[in-house]
């Protein structure tokens, strides 16, 4: 299988969600305690990093099927903004409220991006632009 | 109708003469009926929350829990094995037979046990630092999370990709393979996850 080399997305996008997994235990872990933002703040922070980066390195592939990128990971997008809806529907449903309220609204926001990403990579750099049969695969 | 896509078997195809022809059965990879059966689902545990309905949410978090562990270790211990020995045509159908539901229950699944288990968690109080296995609360907080990862980075990628290639004219054998050995993988990972799972969660239960 001729294969061309592609960016560490999986990877990158594993250590993001692990990122933004581990600040939203750090965070529901000392309910109903306060509990100092900071390191959840700094693991979004290098959640959203990784994000970025992950971004920048796939734009930066010459040659990858972008159509089908962004046919799957639109809907990818959908599903996963509702799931993350339901989830901050439930916090807020909890009358949480304040920092820890925006830092894993944030978090959310990272989740939602970065999953559909994760699909649409997985799924598009089997694809080859110039082959007319793989353009025939419809969703 | 079903589509006839050339699937060769690449090490075991003489050279030069033409790859068999393997019928894909005509599939959706995301079912229609599933996503209604999904909204429907999602509206149920979404009605449980804003009532607060101890009922609701303990029945919602524990089937769900239960059909996410028991998927988990069947997939992984029981199904991937199975689809290991199958002959390729066997296991082409069978998994367009069976991915397309899984892209849809497994997030439907995981998302009502997580969303009703919150919910339950807050209303009983055990979700706080004064519940005296606090420490077996944060313990399934650290095992949901790793499966969440390994999930949503790895087996759900991996199912929506097999699907995508089983559209194409010519599949590639190849590509498939390894798709299949990363969800089966990432299943049976899960699988072993969940036996923590149900330690955890009995230990809770039982106080």
């Amino acid at each position: 299988m001729s294969e061309q080399r592609y960016p560490p997305v999986t990877e990158l996008g594993m250590a993001s969600l692990a990122l933004i997994v581990a600040g939203g235990i750090y965070l529901s872990s000392h309910i109903p305690n306060h509990v100092a933002l900071t390191p959840a703040v700094v693991l979004l922070a290098a959640s959203a990093l990784l994000l970025a980066v992950n971004l920048l390195l796939l734009a930066r592939v010459k040659v990858f099927d972008w159509t089908r990128f962004f046919q799957v990971a639109k809907w990818s997008l959908l599903a996963y903004v509702v799931i993350a809806g339901m989830i901050e529907y439930v916090f807020v449903r909890n009358h949480l409220n304040g920092g820890p309220l925006v830092v894993l609204t944030l978090s959310l926001v990272v989740f939602a991006i970065h999953v559909p990403i994760l699909v649409g990579f997985t799924v598009a750099r089997f694809y080859d632009p110039s082959d007319p049969d793989a353009q025939q695969a419809t969703a | 109708m079903a589509n006839v896509a050339s699937v060769s078997e690449a090490p075991l195809e003489a050279e030069g003469a033409p790859p068999p022809h393997i019928e894909i059965p005509p599939f959706d990879i995301v079912p229609r009926i599933g996503l209604v059966i999904s909204g429907v689902l999602i509206g149920g545990v979404i009605a449980a929350i804003a009532t607060d309905s101890q009922w609701a949410l303990d029945g919602s978090h524990v089937a769900g829990g239960a059909v996410w562990t028991v998927l988990d270790l069947f997939l992984g211990f029981v199904l991937g094995p199975i689809m290991g020995s199958m002959s390729v045509p066997a296991r082409i159908e069978f998994i367009t037979r069976l991915m397309p539901k899984m892209v849809v229950i497994m997030p439907t699944v995981v998302t009502i046990t997580l969303a009703a288990g919150w919910q339950l968690a807050t209303k009983l109080g055990t979700n706080l630092t004064s519940y005296p296995n606090h420490g077996w609360v944060v313990a399934s907080f650290i095992v949901v999370g790793v499966m969440s990862v390994i999930a949503l980075g790895l087996l759900e990628p991996a199912n929506i990709a097999v699907l995508t290639e089983l559209k194409k004219r010519r599949p590639n054998p190849e590509v498939i393979e390894r798709l299949m050995k990363r969800f089966m993988y990432s299943a049976g990972v899960l699988g072993a996850m969940q036996i923590a799972t149900l330690i955890i969660m009995s230990k809770i239960a039982t106080g």
